[in-house]
C-alpha cells in the first residue's frame, strides 16, 4: 500500500493542475528490481513470489530465485500484488478522434474506398485526454487502425506514453486494413433503401480490391515506373510479408473469402472481427490464419445462437489451436480490454490463455513479439503492476506501469475530477 | 355431350352480357331493358355453410335471386340444365382495396427538414395519418382488370377501402361487376378503418408505434369534445368524419399479434370493439385472442419455405421464421378450435388466384369446410352487416354465386362461373377433356379417342398413338395417325350442340365425314396424399427458440447452505437457506426443512436479489423515441412491450429480473415509461410490474436540442440549453391552466400525464449529462412544486450530487461511459462512487441490450473506481435502483416477504468469473444454466427438422422464398453513443 500512498501524495500535490502537467516519463537510468510479486509472464506461465529486473528500457531477468538486487538498483517490493506485461490493445481508433460526436475531432475516415497509402501513425495525438485513463488501466500498447471505405490505409502500434507520433511509434504501419463488403443480404425494411442484391453489389466491390491487389503486385516486380502509384507502392510489403493484411469481417463466406485472398496473393492475412470465427476453426488452423477477435462483450449474432456464444468463442479458437487475440471496439473503451479476458476466461479460457490473449498473443498477431507481449529476458519491460487480478473489476487496480522501462505517470483526467469533487464534498 | 355441358358451353359462347340499363342514363339507340331472368336447374345448390340443396333449382331475375330450392322456373327464364353442377354463394371479402388507388409509403428520413403539421389541404385536422374524410366510395373506380382477378379467385363482393393512413376513413361495399360504378357499389358507407400505420403522411408525428397509438387515443378524445362543436376549433372535417362513421363497423388491420391486443385494448377504452384484420401469427397467442372478444379476418398468405439450402444464409434465418413457416396455415384452425368468430380474406396474397388454394391448405391443417365455406360467405357478410344483401343464397340477394363442377374445396373441382348481380362472368370453359368416340364416313370406321388437354390427344387402340387437337371457340382441328407410322387422319369441324361434327381428309388424300360423340370425361389419377402427413412442431411462448413449450408454474423452493447477500442489516449471511413459498420469500436461515419445496444446493454459490435495470429499452416494439415533438407526455411504453424479445432471455442469463423500459430521450418531455419483470413467456399484460408506480422519461442536453442530428434538423424548439428550461415551464404552465380549466375542456392526454406529475402521482426518471442542465431542472422542478425523482445517465452528477440531495433525487449512472460526445467530456468512472458518499441513492444502468446481461460487472467497477464496499456495489444494480422505482417493498432485497426475485451465482457477484445459474421470478425459474444446454439442443434439433423439411419442399418444386436475415428491434436511448452494440444482422 506504500506506493499507493505516494501516489495520492503525489495526486493531491498536482490537485489543482491539470492533466498538462502529467508528462511522458524520460528514460530509465536506474535498474529496477520487483521482488516478491506474483508473476504473469504472458505466455501462460505464473512464477510466484517472482522477481523481475529491468534496466536501459529491457528485462534482464525474470525468476523466482534470482540473485540479490545490485546496490544501485530500485527495489519495489511488491508483497501481493501481481505483475503483468503491459495490455495490448488492438484494431483502436485512441488518438484519432477525441469526442466522437464532433466531426472536428475525428481524424479516422478518410474519402475513398482503396487508399491504403493513407498512415493513422500522422494523425495519432499523443494528446488526448483518453490515453493516460488507458494506461491506468494496465494499456500500454495499441494499434492505431483507420476506418472507412474498404481499404482505408495503415495501421501502427503505438506506445502510450510520448511526447509526439513519432516518439510513440513501436511498429510503423505494420498492417494494411481491408474491411470486407458485407456479404449479408438485409431483410428489405420499408422505410431503408437496401440494394436488390446486396451480395452482388459487394462482390463487385471485392472484385475491385482482388484486381487492385494484383495490378499493384504486377507494378512491383517492375522497379522503374513512368507514372508513380502511391497506392501500389504502399502495399509493397504485403507481397514480401513485411506487413500483414487485416481483413475485417465477421461471417463465414467473408472468411471464406479472407482465406482465399490470403492463398491467392499469399498474404500474411489476419482476420479482424470474427464473429463466427468459431464455426471455421478448422479452416482457420489449417490456414495458418490468426484472428483478431470482436469484442466478446457483445450480443449473439442470431436470436437461436447460445446466449453465451460472444463470451466463449475465444475458448473455441483456444481449443482448436488458432492464434487469436481479443480487442474492443472504439477508443475509450479500451480500458476495459482486461475485462474482455475476464470473461473469455470465465467462458473456458484459462485465466493464463486469457491473459496471453491481451498481451502475448496480440504481440505475435501484431508482428511485435520479439520486443514486447511476455516478460522475459530481452524484451520491452512494458510492465503493468495490479493489487489483484487485473482481468477482474474487483481487483483491477493498477499501482505502476512501466514503458520501456520508464515508470509512467498513472494520473488522469478523470481521477483529477475526482480529487477536485473530493474535495469539494469534504470527501477522503 | 350431355345437355348440361352443352348449355354451359354456349353460355360461355355468349360474348357481352346485358347491362342493367339505369333509368338516368339517356341511351343511345334502341332501347334495350333485359331482366335477366335465368333458371339454375337439377343444381346441388348450397345455400350457405349449413345447408345443401340436391337437385334443386336457382330462379335470378334483376341481378337479384328470386328463388332457391323447388320453385318454379318461369315461363320467360332462359333454362340452364346443372346436373352435376355445385352453386355456391360468391365468396364476400370484408378487406379489399379495390377499385382504390395504390398508395405509396412515405419514406422516413432524418435527412429532410421536419413536417410538424399535415400537408392535407382543407378544413381537416392537424394530423396527416388521420383521414377520416376519406371515402372509399368518392373514390371507387371498377377495375375490370383487378375485377376478373378476384372473380377468379371466387370473390363477388368485396369491402374496399384506401389502405392508407393510421384512420383511413369510410370503406364501401362493392360487388365485382363490370362497368358502372353505380351499379357495383352497393353500400356507400359499410365500415370504417384504422392501423397502427402512417402510410403516405409525411408529417413526422406519429414516428413510432406508441405514437401512433397515442394519435388514436387522442383523436377518440377530439372527436367526443367536438361533439360540442366548440367555437376554438372552428370547422374540422376529419373529426367531423370521424364521429359520422363510429355506428359502422369498425376494422383494424394489425400486422402482429400483439398488434392485435393492443388494438383491443385502445377499443375497450372507448367501448368500440374493432373486427381485427388480423396479419397471420395470432396463433400464437390463441388465448389473448378470445381474451379480446373481436372478430378476425384472417390473410391466408401463408410463408413460402424458405431456401435453406445455403447453410451460410440459412444461419441467419431464426428458429421463429421456420416454425412460422410450418405453423402460419393452422391459424384459421387454431380460430376454429378456439371458437373465435372469423373470416377469410385474399388480402396480402400475391396473386388473388391462390386464394382457394390457400384455404385447401388451411383446410388440410385442421380447418373444417364447412367452417372454411362460411368464412368466406356469410360470415364476413355478417361482420360488416351486409347478409342482407350477400353471403348465401337467399331469395332477395344479389345474384351472386359459382358455378362448380364438384364441392368447392376438392382439390380437381373447377370452377366454371361467377354470377355477379345476375351478370355471368366465365372463369373456365366447360371441360371438354375426356374420351370420344370418332366416326368416320364413309369408311363407317370408328376409334376411341382421348382428348387431355387443349393441344393433344391419344388414339386409343392396341399400340396408344399420339395426335393432336386444336380449338378455338367452336372451332376444332384433329389430326391423328390411324396406325403406328401411317400418315396422319385429318378432320376440321364445329364443336355442335349435340355432337363435334365436320369434314376431313384421310390418308390417302380422299375426302371424308365425321362427327364425334363424347363418351366420358377425363379423370386424372388420384393424387390424394396421405392424411397423416400433417406433423408440425409446437408452440413456443413466447415464440422463439428459447421460449417454453408449457408456461412454468411457481413452485416452493429451498435454496440450501449459500451465501446469502440480503441487502438487508444482517448483510452478508454465509452457509444460509432461504426458502421460497408461492413466488414470494417465505424464511431465511440456517438448517430449514423442505418440506414439499425443491431443494437446490446452494453450496459454495452466492445468492443475490434479482437485478434491476433502471434504464433498459428491451422488449420494445416499434420505435423508442416519439421525438418527433418536444413533449410527448402522452406516449406509453406500457402499449408497445414486445414480449418475444430474446433480450429478456438473455438478460435473464445475467441475472436481471426487472427492467424500467424508457423511452429515448429525443424530446424534452419523452414518453411514459414501463417497469417489468423478467416472466419469458408472458404476454405483455403479464410482464408488467403490478402496481409499480407510473414513471415517465425527461431528457436535457445533446440528444433533445438535436445536435448530434445534421443541420438540417435546427427547425425543432429547442435547439439550446436555454430553450429546454422554456419547454419544460411552458409545458408545466400549460398543465396548470388545463388543470384549471372548466367543464367542456378538451381532455388532452399530454397534459394528463403532465398533471399526475405536479401531483406526484407519476415520477420523473430525466436522461442528463451536464450539471447545469441538471440543476436547472431542479429550477424548475422546484418552482412548480414537483420533484424529480431519479437523474438517469447523469454523468456530472458528481459535481451537483449536494443540489440532488436536496432536491431529493436519486441517480442512475453508467460506471464508465464517457467521450463519445461533447456532454459526457467530464464523465468519470468515480460518478457512482461522489454520488453514494454524498448521500444519494445511486444505481447503475445499462441503456443497452449486451450490457444489462452484465450489470453486476458495471456495478462492481466502483469497487475499482473508488473503492466502494461489494455489498454497496451489489445495491446499486438492485435494492438502489428497487427504491429509485418505489418497488424496494416488493423487491431489491432479499427479506422475508418480498417477492422471490433472486439469482443464484456460481462465484462472488462482483466478480467477473460469476455466472448467473438460476434466475428466478416471483419464484419461477425462468433462466437455468443447465435447462438452458436442453433448450440449445432443442434448437439444434428442430432447425434441422425444419431445414430438411424445406430441403424436400424445395425438391418437390415447390416455390420458396430466400434466405432473408431475422432482424431483431434494438434501442438504445440515442444512436450516437459510442460503445453500444452494433449488430451485424441490422447494421443500424
Amino acid at each position: 500500500m506504500k506506493l499507493v500512498s505516494t501516489s495520492i501524495i503525489l495526486l493531491a500535490s498536482l490537485a489543482a493542475n491539470a492533466q498538462e502537467l502529467i508528462y511522458p516519463a524520460s528514460a530509465q537510468e536506474k535498474t529496477i528490481y520487483l521482488q516478491h510479486a506474483t508473476i504473469h509472464v504472458g505466455n501462460g506461465q505464473v512464477i510466484e513470489n517472482g522477481s523481475l529486473v529491468f534496466s536501459n528500457g529491457k528485462i534482464t531477468a525474470v525468476g523466482s530465485n534470482l540473485p540479490a538486487p545490485a546496490a544501485d538498483a530500485k527495489v519495489l517490493d511488491l508483497q501481493g500484488k501481481h505483475v503483468y506485461p503491459g495490455l495490448i490493445a488492438p484494431l483502436t481508433t485512441l488518438g484519432l478522434t477525441e469526442v466522437e460526436a464532433v466531426r472536428s475531432t475525428n481524424d479516422f475516415s478518410e474519402v475513398g474506398e482503396i487508399n491504403p497509402s493513407v498512415r493513422s501513425l500522422v494523425a495519432y495525438n499523443t494528446d488526448s485526454k483518453v490515453i493516460n485513463t488507458l494506461r491506468s488501466n494496465g494499456i500500454l500498447l495499441a494499434q492505431v487502425t483507420p476506418e472507412g471505405g474498404m481499404i482505408p490505409g495503415s495501421s501502427s502500434v503505438v506506445q502510450l506514453d510520448a511526447w509526439n507520433w513519432e516518439d510513440a511509434a513501436y511498429r510503423t504501419d505494420g498492417a494494411i486494413h481491408f474491411y470486407m463488403p458485407s456479404l449479408l443480404q438485409p431483410a428489405n425494411n420499408p422505410g431503408r433503401s437496401i440494394p436488390d442484391d446486396k451480395i452482388k453489389e459487394s462482390m463487385d466491390k471485392l472484385n475491385q480490391v482482388r484486381t487492385f491487389f494484383r495490378e499493384a503486385q504486377a507494378y512491383n516486380q517492375e522497379d522503374k515506373h513512368a507514372v508513380i502509384n502511391l497506392k501500389f507502392q504502399a502495399v509493397h510489403k504485403l507481397f514480401t510479408r513485411e506487413e500483414k493484411l487485416f481483413i475485417h469481417c465477421d461471417l463465414v463466406k467473408e472468411m471464406l473469402l479472407a482465406v482465399d485472398i490470403a492463398k491467392e496473393f499469399g498474404f500474411d492475412v489476419v482476420i479482424a472481427g470474427g464473429a463466427d470465427a468459431w464455426m471455421i476453426t478448422d479452416l482457420l488452423k489449417q490456414n495458418n490464419i490468426a484472428v483478431v477477435l470482436k469484442q466478446a462483450h457483445s450480443l449473439p449474432v442470431m436470436q437461436d445462437d447460445d446466449v453465451d456464444q460472444p463470451y466463449k468463442t475465444a475458448a473455441q479458437l483456444q481449443k482448436a489451436g488458432v492464434l487469436f487475440c481479443l480487442s474492443n471496439e472504439g477508443f475509450w473503451q479500451q480500458r476495459n480490454l482486461p475485462f474482455e479476458a475476464g470473461t473469455a476466461s470465465t467462458y473456458g479460457l484459462s485465466k493464463e490463455e486469457a491473459l496471453s490473449a491481451v498481451t502475448l498473443n496480440t504481440a505475435r498477431i501484431l508482428g511485435i513479439d520479439k520486443t514486447t507481449g511476455s516478460l522475459e529476458a530481452g524484451k520491452d519491460a512494458n510492465i503493468t503492476v495490479s493489487t489483484g487480478d487485473i482481468m477482474d473489476m474487483r481487483s483491477s487496480i493498477i499501482t505502476q506501469a512501466f514503458i520501456q522501462g520508464r515508470e509512467v505517470n498513472l494520473d488522469n483526467k478523470h481521477k483529477q475530477l475526482y480529487e477536485r469533487y473530493k474535495h469539494k464534498y469534504g470527501l477522503k | 355431350m350431355s345437355l348440361a355441358r352443352l348449355c354451359l358451353l354456349l353460355g360461355g359462347l355468349l360474348a357481352g352480357n346485358f347491362v342493367h340499363a339505369q333509368e338516368t342514363f339517356p341511351v343511345n339507340g334502341i332501347a334495350d331493358k333485359r331482366e335477366g331472368c335465368y333458371a339454375f336447374v337439377k343444381a346441388t345448390i348450397v345455400k350457405n355453410a349449413t345447408t345443401t340443396l340436391n337437385n334443386a333449382t336457382l330462379v335470378i331475375r334483376n341481378g337479384k335471386i328470386v328463388s332457391v330450392g323447388t320453385g318454379p322456373v318461369p315461363k320467360d327464364a332462359v333454362v340452364i340444365d346443372c346436373g352435376g353442377k355445385y352453386i355456391y354463394p360468391s365468396f364476400v371479402d370484408p378487406y379489399s382495396d379495390y377499385g382504390t388507388q395504390p398508395v405509396k409509403k412515405a419514406v422516413s428520413s432524418r435527412r429532410g427538414e421536419p413536417q410538424l403539421l399535415s400537408a392535407t389541404k382543407g378544413a381537416y385536422g392537424w394530423n396527416q395519418a388521420i383521414k377520416s374524410e376519406v371515402n372509399a366510395a368518392a373514390i371507387f373506380n371498377t377495375d375490370e382488370s383487378s375485377a376478373k382477378t378476384l372473380r377468379e379467385a371466387g370473390f363477388g363482393t368485396v369491402l374496399s377501402h384506401q389502405q392508407d393512413g393510421i384512420a383511413r376513413g369510410t370503406g364501401v361495399l362493392v360487388t365485382l361487376a363490370d362497368g358502372s360504378e353505380n351499379k357495383a357499389l352497393i353500400r356507400e358507407k359499410a365500415s370504417a378503418q384504422y392501423s397502427f400505420d402512417k402510410g403516405s403522411s409525411t408529417q413526422d408525428y406519429p414516428g413510432s408505434l406508441m405514437g401512433s397509438i397515442a394519435l388514436l387515443r387522442q383523436t377518440y378524445l377530439d372527436a367526443q369534445w367536438y361533439k360540442t362543436r366548440p367555437a376554438k376549433e372552428g370547422t374540422n372535417l376529419t373529426l367531423q368524419a370521424w364521429n359520422e362513421s363510429q355506428s359502422l363497423p369498425q376494422i383494424f388491420d394489425v400486422q402482429d399479434k400483439w398488434d392485435a391486443l393492443r388494438a383491443d385494448k385502445i377499443g375497450d377504452e372507448f367501448g368500440v370493439q374493432y373486427i381485427i384484420k388480423a396479419s397471420g401469427n395470432e396463433y400464437q397467442r390463441i388465448p389473448e385472442m378470445v381474451a379480446t372478444k373481436a372478430s378476425f379476418i384472417l390473410p391466408l398468405n401463408f410463408p413460402l419455405p424458405i431456401d435453406v439450402e445455403d447453410p451460410n444464409d440459412a444461419r441467419f434465418v431464426a428458429l421463429s421464421d421456420m416454425k412460422h413457416w410450418e405453423m402460419a396455415p393452422s391459424e384459421p384452425a387454431a380460430f376454429e378450435k378456439a371458437d373465435i368468430p372469423f373470416s377469410l380474406t385474399a388480402s396480402g396474397l400475391k396473386d388473388a388466384k391462390q386464394f382457394l388454394t390457400a384455404i385447401r391448405k388451411a383446410i388440410e391443417y385442421g380447418l373444417s369446410e364447412q367452417k372454411a365455406l362460411d368464412a368466406v360467405t356469410l360470415a364476413p357478410a355478417r361482420m360488416i352487416k351486409a347478409d342482407d344483401q350477400v353471403g348465401s343464397l337467399e331469395p332477395g340477394k344479389l345474384a351472386n354465386f359459382l358455378l362448380t363442377s364438384g364441392p368447392l374445396f376438392n382439390e380437381n373441382t373447377v370452377l366454371y362461373q361467377n354470377w355477379v348481380q345476375g351478370q355471368r362472368y366465365t372463369i373456365k370453359d366447360e371441360d371438354f377433356r375426356g374420351t370420344y368416340t370418332l366416326t368416320v364416313l364413309p369408311a363407317n370406321a370408328t376409334y376411341t379417342l382421348l382428348v387431355k388437354n387443349a393441344t393433344s390427344l391419344s388414339l386409343i387402340q392396341q399400340d396408344t398413338l399420339a395426335g393432336s387437337i386444336s380449338l378455338s371457340g367452336e372451332l376444332v382441328k384433329l389430326a391423328f395417325p390411324v396406325k403406328k407410322g401411317a400418315a396422319q387422319l385429318r378432320l376440321s369441324g364445329v364443336t355442335g350442340a349435340k355432337e363435334w361434327n365436320g369434314t376431313g381428309i384421310d390418308t390417302s388424300g380422299a375426302l371424308i365425314k365425321w362427327r364425334a360423340v363424347f363418351n366420358a370425361p377425363y379423370t386424372k389419377k388420384d393424387s390424394t396424399k396421405p392424411a397423416s402427413q400433417l406433423a408440425i412442431g409446437k408452440l413456443y411462448y413466447p415464440f422463439n427458440g428459447y421460449g417454453w413449450e408449457t408456461l412454468p408454474q411457481q413452485q416452493d423452493i429451498l435454496i440450501k447452505n449459500a451465501t446469502v447477500w440480503t441487502n438487508e442489516s444482517e448483510g452478508k449471511l454465509e452457509n444460509t437457506d432461504v426458502l421460497v413459498r408461492n413466488g414470494k420469500i417465505a424464511q431465511i436461515g440456517k438448517n430449514l426443512a423442505a418440506g414439499s419445496a425443491r431443494v437446490i444446493d446452494g453450496t459454495g454459490k452466492h445468492l443475490t436479489p434479482g437485478i434491476i435495470d433502471e434504464h433498459s429499452h428491451i422488449a420494445i416494439s416499434k420505435g423508442v423515441n416519439e421525438g418527433t415533438q418536444s413533449v410527448t407526455s402522452e406516449v406509453r411504453i406500457a402499449d408497445v412491450v414486445f414480449p418475444d424479445d430474446v433480450n429478456i432471455y438473455r438478460q435473464l442469463s445475467g441475472g436481471v429480473t426487472s427492467s424500467h423500459l424508457l423511452h429515448g430521450s429525443a424530446n424534452t418531455i419523452g414518453g411514459q415509461s414501463q417497469l417489468i419483470k423478467l416472466r419469458w413467456g408472458a404476454d405483455a399484460e403479464e410482464l408488467k410490474f403490478a402496481g409499480a408506480d407510473p414513471f415517465i422519461k425527461f431528457a436535457l442536453g445533446e440528444n433533445v436540442k438535436q445536435s448530434n442530428w445534421g443541420e438540417r434538423q435546427k427547425v425543432r424548439f429547442p435547439q439550446t440549453r436555454m430553450g429546454v428550461e422554456e419547454v419544460l415551464t411552458d409545458a408545466f404552465t400549460r398543465a396548470r391552466e388545463y388543470e384549471k380549466e372548466g367543464p367542456g375542456k378538451r381532455r388532452d392526454l399530454e397534459l394528463d400525464a403532465l398533471v399526475e406529475i405536479l401531483h406526484s402521482k407519476r415520477f420523473v426518471t430525466c436522461h442528463s449529462y451536464v450539471q447545469s442542465e441538471i440543476n436547472m431542472l431542479i429550477k424548475v422542478a422546484d418552482s412548480f412544486d414537483f420533484h424529480i425523482n431519479t437523474f438517469t445517465h447523469i454523468l456530472e452528477g458528481y459535481k451537483v450530487a449536494d443540489k440532488m440531495k436536496q432536491h431529493g433525487a436519486g441517480g442512475s449512472t453508467f460506471a464508465d461511459w464517457w467521450a463519445y460526445k461533447m456532454e459526457v467530456q467530464d464523465a468519470i468512472p468515480y460518478n457512482a462512487n461522489i454520488m453514494q458518499r454524498v448521500g444519494l441513492t445511486v444505481a447503475i444502468n445499462s441503456d443497452d441490450a449486451e450490457m444489462a446481461r452484465r450489470l453486476n460487472q458495471e456495478a462492481a467497477k466502483s469497487i475499482k473506481y473508488g473503492d466502494m464496499a461489494e455489498e454497496d456495489a451489489l445495491k446499486m444494480v438492485t435494492l438502489n435502483p428497487a427504491k429509485l422505482l418505489h418497488v424496494a417493498e416488493h423487491t431489491g432485497s432479499i427479506k422475508a416477504g418480498k417477492d422471490a426475485d433472486l439469482v443464484l451465482w456460481s462465484n462472488n457477484p462482483m466478480s467477473i468469473y460469476a455466472k448467473a445459474e438460476k434466475t428466478m421470478v416471483d419464484g419461477i425459474i425462468y433462466f437455468d444454466r443447465d435447462r438452458d444446454l436442453e433448450l440449445r439442443q432443442r434448437i439444434s434439433t428442430e432447425r434441422n427438422r425444419l431445414v430438411q423439411k424445406m430441403l424436400a419442399e424445395k425438391k418437390k418444386g415447390t416455390a420458396t422464398q430466400k434466405a432473408a436475415p431475422t432482424q431483431e428491434e434494438i434501442y438504445h436511448c440515442e444512436d450516437l453513443q459510442a460503445g453500444h452494440q452494433k449488430s451485424l444482422i441490422n447494421g443500424n
